[in-house]
């Protein structure tokens, strides 16, 4: 046994989901402001109602800082290809890079997402709303699901139309000739561009059709709003991913 | 210690990965052998492969690489480590996200099986090594192996890549959310430093490795030219139809392998530190300057990446930035070593093997990494390039440091796990033969590679006297991988036998400060700093780090 060594005061451990017990507002209750009261140096597992909320987004802020270097990675290949080129028999430089013109239905699929980034706000937002938020956590009925979910069905329509309005414009570049694998890289990486973002989308489409089902299934206020919450920064993020590589689709060919 | 099959206790998670990174070793290491006998004696038939041809050859150092790079280097000492003890010395009740942690180990298993299916599928393993430059693995038909082979490869690196990705999510937020009250920054055991470090790396790189691996495989099927260059003639015909560039991978490649390689060894220096001040019962001296050196690493590797390029055809410019860049992380590398020295430098050293094989970790480190920066020299590098040089350098500083720091948090852990110790003499046996019979394996390599030899050469043809001096010193490494591999049979005697039968632990058997060794894990405030030892006073005074400061101090 080390020479110096003390027990500490244990505190009674409570079965705990990390929700704390107190409504999951913004406004933090101090009930007086004492040290004791500061969640921080509470244990985990009783950090205050937020708890669980917090570690939620932060997991799915380090996943898609992971997602954007892959995405980062995309766009340096596509300006590494751009500039790979070769000499000709009489020594002229050749490229074999062909600006593609976008499809102009992007310009409208772009205004979709942009709304439908709107909209999932509207929905996240509902669920931070003070006075419905007091309501379901009392119990008394679920006003910010009622007000939520209409948003969710929108985004969600939205998110969908977007994807149609892709599959329109790969149709229209096919029948202008330009498919994945015809020689031309910049066909090669448009499709890989909106495709791979296409993949993130249906993914975010899914998880928005999750949410919506969740917020009748689950029964903790906290829970519902976790599951919106971090739907809705993935949707973001997504729509963010989605203007950057717009632009450079369309300028830097 | 039961373990359940689905088990999403992330210390049952972490002897899974311990035993998923042994399935590999074992793999990779009998891989190995054969590669050394088939250099010394070129016509011995080997049971299951028979006499080796030269794809053949390839094929044995592609998978030995990829298993001990991805699945024994980069698996044990991080998230394998981690898992066992990470939740613990932060004082956390678990990981933040079990599930997903579960998810990431059999991801990990999964890897692991399709990558070894590549044996089994027609033409065999691939053979464009563990960094699969184009266009050999571009083109299905640049050689055996290179179809389905290399389609598995893809698959199971593919694979990895998301399970460590979402490892890493789970240990950055269990790091950054879960840490009991007080347990600051500054309180943190320098191997949780080295686990935040290597998780973010993780998460940067091994996006960008699989975007790599999209390109590529799009490649092979789809019929883009990414990566194949235009003209390309592979046996006897142009598969090239764009201007691809071989480059590009290249590029992709090491912008994710430099980084690994850290990933691989940074766990190591966190547990080094931690074991020196154990086993040293001294302070670190500079805590702040030696973990700042640990992010410097993480983040100055992110940019060293061109130094495997220099003769690839790169600009020549660009090779000269890149190795001053790489110059400069030799910088803190070395504050680390000096950190550790001024630790062990009077202290009153107990030499048992944890200690033990975290001193060889720290001999390897040093021997290997002094023949780094001479790599870093466009011009030596453009003989050193692909010869046994580099070969000796990663396996000395890579691979041998990396596997010591493995056994010394095995050595010291396994009373955690097992409530019982290992046997000390085999211990130290093991260690003092794996150590001689490492160098003997790896440093000859440097005269090798001075010689001029290759790496991935079967063997040379041409006029026989050319590398005949160097065949003394081919067999004498030969022989001594032989008793290196065998070294190890100790060590799994030891494991084997200590479980059932070892001296029953003490609590807290090597008089630790760390939390995972706390008697209970109590809800009281962290108000210590992770190495409080005093030796000037007397030996057994030690403040771990569930004890409270007292207020007459
Ligand atoms: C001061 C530190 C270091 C410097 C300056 C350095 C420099 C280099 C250079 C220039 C090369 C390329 C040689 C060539 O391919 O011609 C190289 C290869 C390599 N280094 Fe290091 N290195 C250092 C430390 C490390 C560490 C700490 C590790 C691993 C933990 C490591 C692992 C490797 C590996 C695996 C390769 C070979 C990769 C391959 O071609 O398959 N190095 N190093
Ligand atoms: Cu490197």
């Amino acid at each position: 046994m080390p020479a110096t060594f003390t027990r500490h005061p244990v505190e009674i451990e409570r079965k705990d989901t990390g929700i704390g017990g107190k409504p999951p507002l913004d406004r933090r209750p101090t009930g007086g402001g004492g040290d004791g009261d500061n969640w921080e140096n509470r244990p985990s597992g009783r950090r205050g109602p937020r708890e669980l909320l917090t570690r939620y987004r932060l997991g799915v802020l380090f996943a898609l800082a992971g997602d954007l270097m892959f995405f980062v990675a995309l766009v340096s290949a596509f300006f590494v290809r751009q500039s790979a080129g070769h000499f000709d028999a009489r020594e002229n430089y050749v490229s074999d890079w062909h600006p593609l013109a976008v499809p102009p239905i992007l310009w409208i699929n772009t205004a979709i997402l942009i709304l439908s980034s709107l909209t999932m706000e509207m929905a996240r937002r509902q669920l931070f709303h003070e006075i419905d938020v007091m309501d379901e956590w009392l119990g008394l009925g679920r006003p910010a699901v009622k007000r939520a979910a209409p948003w969710l069905v929108a985004t969600f329509t939205l998110g969908s139309l977007f994807l149609a309005g892709q599959w329109i414009a790969w149709k229209q570049l096919v029948q202008q000739g330009f498919r994945y694998n015809s020689p031309d890289p910049s066909s090669h990486f448009f499709y890989l561009i909106t495709g791979t973002h296409g993949i993130h989308l249906l993914l975010g489409v899914i998880a928005l059709a999750a949410a919506l089902g969740a917020l009748f299934i689950l029964r903790r206020i906290e829970l519902r709003q976790i599951v919106v919450d971090c739907t809705a920064w993935y949707w973001h993020t997504m729509g963010l991913f989605w203007i950057f590589l717009f632009a450079l689709l369309v300028c830097f060919q | 210690m039961r373990l359940r099959v689905f088990t999403t206790s992330h210390r049952a998670l972490g002897i899974l990965y311990l035993l998923l990174a042994l399935v590999a070793v074992i793999a990779g290491t009998l891989l190995s052998l054969i590669m050394r006998l088939h250099r010394i004696w070129p016509d011995l038939a080997v049971p299951f492969f028979g006499t080796i041809k030269p794809e053949g050859y390839l094929a044995l150092v592609t998978m030995h690489g990829t298993l001990m790079i991805f699945f024994v280097l980069t698996t044990a000492p991080q998230i394998g480590f981690a898992n066992l003890v990470l939740p613990e010395q932060i004082g956390a009740r678990g990981m933040a996200f079990p599930r997903l942690n579960a998810a990431a180990f059999w991801l990990t298993a999964l890897a692991l099986l399709v990558l070894l299916a590549a044996f089994f599928v027609p033409q065999g393993a691939p053979i464009s090594g563990w960094t699969s430059y184009p266009p050999l693995s571009a083109v299905a038909s640049a050689g055996p192996g290179e179809g389905a082979g290399m389609d598995l490869w893809l698959a199971s690196i593919a694979i990895f890549c998301l399970a460590s990705w979402l490892g890493a999510v789970n240990m950055l937020v269990t790091i950054l959310g879960e840490r009991r009250a007080g347990m600051t920054w500054s309180r943190l055991p320098m191997t949780v430093w080295a686990w935040l470090v290597t998780s973010i790396l993780t998460l940067l790189v091994f996006s960008v490795l699989l975007a790599a691996i999209i390109l590529l495989f799009s490649d092979r099927h789809f019929g883009s030219s990414f990566f194949v260059p235009r003209g390309d003639l592979v046996n006897g015909h142009i598969v090239g139809h764009g201007d691809g560039s071989p480059l590009l991978w290249l590029h992709l490649f090491w912008f994710f392998g430099h980084p690994e390689v850290y990933i691989a060894v940074l766990p190591g220096m966190g547990l080094a530190t931690s074991l020196f001040a154990n086993f040293a019962r001294r302070r670190v001296a500079g805590y702040r300057v030696m973990a700042a050196m640990l992010v410097a690493i993480g983040l100055l590797g992110l940019v060293v990446w061109g130094h495997h390029m220099f003769v690839s055809g790169m600009n020549p410019y660009a090779g000269t930035a890149f190795a001053l860049t790489t110059m400069a992380i030799a910088v803190p590398s070395t504050v680390e070593a000096l950190g550790w020295l001024t630790i062990l430098w009077g202290g009153r050293l107990r030499l048992r093997t944890p200690m033990l094989f975290a001193l060889g970790f720290l001999s390897f480190f040093i021997a290997g990494g002094l023949t780094g920066p001479i790599l870093a020299q466009p011009a030596l590098d453009a003989y050193l390039h692909n010869t046994f040089f580099v070969v000796a350098h990663f396996h000395l500083v890579m691979a041998m440091a990396g596997v010591f720091s493995i056994f010394a948090g095995i050595y010291y852990w396994f009373p955690l796990i097992s409530g019982r110790m290992m046997n000390e003499s085999l211990g130290k046996l093991h260690f003092w033969i794996t150590l001689i019979a490492a160098y003997g394996t790896f440093f000859p390599m440097h005269f090798s590679g001075l010689a001029g030899e290759p790496r991935h050469y079967e063997r040379l043809a041409g006029p026989v006297t050319s590398f005949s001096a160097i065949a003394a010193n081919e067999r004498g490494i030969t022989f001594s991988a032989l008793l290196l591999a065998s070294a190890q049979l100790i060590f799994l005697w030891n494991i084997f036998t200590s479980v059932r039968r070892g001296r029953v632990a003490e609590a807290n058997p090597w008089e630790a400060t760390t939390l995972e060794w706390a008697p209970e894990m109590g809800r009281g405030r962290v108000e210590r700093g992770p190495y409080e030892y005093e030796i000037p006073a007397n030996e057994t005074i030690f403040h771990p780090q569930w004890e409270l400061a007292s207020k007459q101090e």
